[in-house]
């Protein structure tokens, strides 16, 4: 797999990332060259073998359905760049 | 049954499958110890884990997945021991993360199937794909500010139990049962709340239009569809819209779609060029969820009556019809009541099918004028009950206790204190009632006339008048034969 200029203004897109042509050159050179490293593992035969999603041992800790009671609205909303009668504000979102 | 729908050119055939989704009726979030109530002041219930703040890490419920399961074993579903959480990657204001944890290729619960009973008595099994776990996302306010988007997120974070069905759907009536049986499944389990209104159910539908027995055409998908009636009117709509696009030599681009619910449309959400990539990829954050076989078995076990089973309980005990049952069985609290009412009296299991439509249709009917539920309704089953004996034992006819019905309903006296009290009794000695019928014949002679020279509909009009001496209490039967064998007397 390569990356190209498409696939880099893709990834920035997706990224909400604006990329000037040298930053995209850049970041197609360092792309390349972590995906060319990490291709060496292909010499590797996995048929058979179950994908890892983690290498962790230990099972996935769970909590009790317990809900706090703590009104979060005034710190949840103490960096927000506009607000409104405790609702965020941001830019209109038409679908 | 025809499910085909006419086209100007021929008849075209709907393709229906539903993803709904159902919020986990649980008292804090998925991944936080935020509190999950409806309606709160925005932002107050909102932990920095729901906020996405840097550093913040999600734990799970052991409670919604226990929910989880115990629905998959409801829509008679095999339970997955192992399962994953991925991340849906998506920008959008009201996602804080950037992205959905959900579950992709290993859900907690895989293939299963629910029946839907149609009123001619047949039934029709819909097949379930998988039901996963997954986080609800806030909600954005759109329409209040000409510049500006208002965003809570205290629905962020809520869990979710998105069930997806096989295209085994044919009718947007067909849609509307699927979605009321997996809402009725889920309140008998008590894993949601089943409140469309609130959104606490609410579904996303794909649909597609196809010639009988073709392969199946290119499919849109309706988003967030929060009520039955809105479900089959986004059906119609977009089926139409797509007959005629394919009638007039189009095709269908598969499209995901919103419905206005004030001019009944559907319209396309978004364009071809911003169509989502999501970028699946197991959360890093999180372990895969592994339950054992005791865990399930465990669930399994606390599972109660889920309304197919009492439905086959009905029929065959009280020898009610398939449709009777599932009506009775579609909400807990109408089979609560049925339940109760019948074992009030030992000899009521004689009269359920009468017990089912006071309850149906008088109890129901009066419920629904004065805007009150079963769960609260003025007239206990016990009562009713009383009522139904009764009218079993021939003390009150059919017609004077839905009167006394209503009083019960106002009064909360019970049926025996209002027949007492007002003297409703049947009229059933013999003797009392020939007398009466001797009263209206000599009265109306020339009615009698009509009658024996073939007016056989006359017959109504003695009855009536017998009725209205008695004030309605004469026992209908004996009044009907004691007259007619009166009236053929005089021939």
């Amino acid at each position: 797999m390569k990356i190209d200029k498409n696939t880099i203004n893709k990834i920035a897109r997706l990224s909400r990332i604006k990329l000037d042509d040298k930053e995209s050159e850049d970041y197609i050179k360092d792309l390349n060259s972590i995906l060319d490293w990490v291709e060496q593992l292909n010499e590797v035969n996995t048929e058979n073998v179950e994908p890892l999603s983690n290498i962790s041992s230990s099972i996935l800790p769970k909590r009790e359905d317990v809900s706090n009671d703590t009104n979060s609205s005034e710190e949840i909303l103490e960096n927000a760049p506009d607000k409104l009668e405790g609702f965020f504000a941001v830019p209109k979102v038409v679908e | 049954m025809n499910n085909l729908i006419k086209g100007e050119k021929h008849d075209w055939e709907m393709v229906i499958g539903l993803e709904i989704h159902a919020q986990v009726k649980s008292n804090s979030k998925l991944f936080s110890s935020s509190s999950t109530k409806f309606g709160s002041s925005p932002n107050s219930q909102v932990s920095l884990v729901d906020a996405a703040m840097p550093g913040m890490l999600p734990v799970i419920n052991k409670y919604c997945v226990e929910q989880a399961v115990k629905t998959g074993v409801g829509l008679n579903a095999k339970i997955n021991n192992y399962s994953v959480f991925d991340r849906k990657n998506y920008f959008y204001a009201d996602l804080p993360q950037g992205y959905q944890i959900s579950q992709y290729k290993y859900p907690i619960v895989g293939e299963g199937k629910v029946t839907i009973d149609f009123k001619d008595g047949t039934s029709k099994d819909i097949r379930i794909v998988r039901l996963h776990l997954e986080q609800d996302a806030g909600k954005s306010l759109h329409d209040q500010n000409p510049s500006k988007t208002y965003v809570d997120l205290n629905r962020s974070g809520v869990a979710l139990m998105e069930i997806v069905s096989e295209p085994d759907i044919r009718t947007p009536d067909e849609a509307g049962m699927y979605i009321s049986k997996i809402r009725s499944i889920l309140m008998y389990l008590d894993t949601c709340d089943g409140n469309m209104q609130e959104g606490s159910l609410r579904a996303d539908v794909n649909i597609s239009v196809r010639k009988p027995g073709d392969e199946y055409g290119t499919r849109c998908e309706i988003k967030n569809l929060n009520s039955i009636k809105f479900i089959k009117q986004a059906i119609n709509y977009e089926a139409k819209r797509q007959i005629e696009i394919l009638e007039s030599g189009g095709s269908i681009e598969q499209n995901t779609m919103l419905f206005n619910t004030s001019t009944g449309k559907t319209r396309p959400m978004r364009n071809k060029e911003e169509a989502h990539d999501y970028r699946y990829f197991p959360d890093p954050d999180l372990l895969p969820l592994e339950i054992s076989k005791e865990e399930i078995g465990k669930i399994k076990s606390s599972i109660p009556e889920l309304p197919d089973e009492l439905k086959n309980k009905f029929t065959e005990t009280y020898k009610l019809s398939n449709y009777d049952a599932s009506v009775l069985t579609a909400e807990k609290q109408t089979s609560d009541y049925f339940n109760e009412t019948i074992n009030s009296d030992p000899e009521l299991k004689n009269y359920a099918k009468i017990v089912v439509n006071w309850i149906t249709s008088e109890l129901f009917s009066l419920l629904n004028k004065n805007n009150q539920d079963l769960n609260n309704s003025p007239v206990s089953p016990e009562n009713l009950g009383q009522l139904i004996k009764l009218i079993s034992t021939n003390e009150i006819s059919g017609k004077i206790a839905k009167d006394v019905l209503e009083d019960m309903f106002s009064s909360g006296k019970t049926a025996r204190q209002i027949v007492d009290e007002k003297g409703l009794q049947q009229v059933t000695d013999q003797g009392e009632i020939a007398k009466v019928i001797d009263e209206v014949i000599a009265e109306n002679p020339k009615m009698v006339e009509q009658y024996l020279a073939g007016k056989d509909k006359l017959l109504g009009f003695f009855v009536g008048q017998a009725m209205k001496l008695t004030k309605g209490k004469a026992n209908p039967k004996m009044l009907n034969d004691i007259l007619k064998q009166k009236l053929n007397k005089k021939n």
